[in-house]
């Protein structure tokens, strides 16, 4: 099973402040092993926040990502103590959610 | 076998990568039917007039509203380059990272909800030095902006 996510969101002005840092290999498919062999690409494919179950941001992403990938996005609104939660699904279905409380 | 090897060897990233899904018997439609949405059409393209045509929008405008923060001029290690890209176009309701030689254009899109800050920093793999683009849609139509990142030592391995 996959790893947690570490999630950081803080209060800036009025909009908060979120910063994820994934634990995913991100292979592309693209790159052989020591036997010559293709390694099968393994990346995540969506990516999802929500706030008070209001989708804050929806992302796409191709194994151009980088390994364990980092992202981070504002958002208006969100209060302290108030969660934030990130759901990352992968290409072969493997799926993780997690969550943060603003601060 | 060793046939087969070749014909993947030969083939482009996007013709393997497909291969290899379909020899895990990952079927496609039930990724069709999953709930999370994945274009795969728009991962598949390899120049900018195709990326656009396959999220269905013209060819971009050149902007100057969009920047580029985080962004090295020079990235070390291609295999994490940071991209931040910040759209002040009204109405911006996506925003895409494309690295022009990388196999497969398309890097990542993040749709921008209303209320979300049209700017966005991950980090991306980069074969070689390159223009990294930055697509945004805005009521409808398409922008794009654009910076050379040069990569002294590539990202993709192998």
């Amino acid at each position: 099973m996959a790893d947690p996510m570490r999630i950081r969101a803080n209060v800036v002005g009025d909009a908060t402040e979120v910063k994820v840092l994934m634990n995913h290999e991100m292979e592309t498919g693209l790159r052989k092993d020591a036997q010559g062999k293709v390694i099968p690409a393994w990346f995540i494919q969506n990516v999802t926040a929500t706030h008070n179950g209001k989708t804050v941001l929806a992302a796409q992403w191709g194994p151009a990502v980088s390994k364990n990938p980092f992202v981070s996005f504002k958002f208006k609104g969100g209060a302290k103590g108030e969660k934030v939660q990130i759901t990352w699904t992968d290409n072969k279905g493997d799926k993780r959610t997690d969550e943060a409380t603003i601060a | 076998m060793n046939m087969k090897r070749r014909e993947v060897l030969q083939t482009g990233g996007s013709i393997t990568l497909l291969a290899l899904i379909t020899a895990a018997g990952w079927a496609l439609p039930r990724e069709a039917l999953a709930a999370d949405s994945w274009n795969k059409a728009a991962f598949d393209t390899k120049s900018m007039d195709e990326t656009t045509k396959a999220l269905g929008g013209t060819t971009p405008a050149p902007s100057k509203d969009i920047t580029f923060f985080q962004t090295p001029d020079i990235a070390e290690n291609g295999a994490v380059v940071p991209v931040g890209v910040t759209s002040t176009i009204p109405k911006t309701e996506s925003i895409a990272i494309l690295v022009e030689k990388n196999p497969n254009m398309v890097a990542a899109m993040f749709d921008i909800p209303q209320g979300t800050e049209p700017s966005i920093s991950t980090r991306v793999k980069m074969g070689q030095s390159s223009n990294v683009y930055a697509l945004v849609k805005a009521d409808g139509k398409y922008y794009v902006a654009s910076k050379e990142v040069k990569v002294t030592l590539g990202g993709c391995g192998g």
